[in-house]
């Protein structure tokens, strides 16, 4: 496993290549596309992009915490989390590239 | 939203550019981000999430049908964890 970082650099530099887009504009593509994707998840909506996965909100009921460290008992307030579900063809091509 | 819907406002967004083209963009971003993940490296987008792979160990499964103990091989699974700016995103209003 290689087990190197990529960035928004590195999607960048993949549609500059696949389009005859300039760096700066490719940059504020990825961004654009990432910025619509928080901007629907933010009010709720489900990002269902098909053959990657789909990212949903859950709401998580209030419950007691307890810190770690302490023993403290904390209550933890209801909050809205979110969920990434790999489509089918993520998985399998993760679980084949990476067989050892 | 969908990738459809997606693709549309990207498009929407800029008048310059072919439809298609737009569609490219798009389908890049997705397709390096999981080739990344399939050469098992991460993908750490900040305020969005990151993508990772994790392994899960070979284990003893059991067809839930039979009960019959079934050796399950190593695999590993996509994982996506949330940034901090778009959790906090969630929880605003």
């Amino acid at each position: 496993m290689a087990g190197k970082t990529l960035t928004r650099m590195d999607l960048t530099e993949a549609v500059f290549r696949e389009v005859g887009l300039s760096r700066n504009e490719s940059s504020a593509l990825v961004e654009s596309v990432l910025g619509h994707m928080s901007d629907a998840l933010a009010t709720g909506e489900t990002v269902k992009i098909s053959s990657f996965g789909t990212f949903s909100v859950r709401d998580k009921a209030a419950r007691v915490g307890r810190n770690p460290k302490t023993g403290e008992e904390v209550p933890i307030l209801p909050r809205r989390v979110m969920t990434f579900r790999p489509s089918h063809l993520m998985k399998d091509r993760v679980a084949a590239g990476n067989k050892s | 939203m969908i990738r459809s819907e997606l693709i549309q406002k990207i498009a929407d967004e800029n008048p310059h550019l072919y439809h298609r083209d737009v569609e490219r963009i798009v389908n890049t971003i997705f397709e390096e981000v999981i080739s990344a993940m399939a050469r098992g490296d991460r993908v750490e987008l900040r305020g969005f999430g990151a993508f990772s792979v994790k392994k899960r160990d070979a284990r003893v499964g059991r067809n839930p049908r039979t009960g019959d103990a079934v050796e399950v091989e190593e695999k590993h699974v996509p994982f996506f964890k949330t940034g901090k700016l778009l959790r906090d995103r969630l929880n605003k209003g």
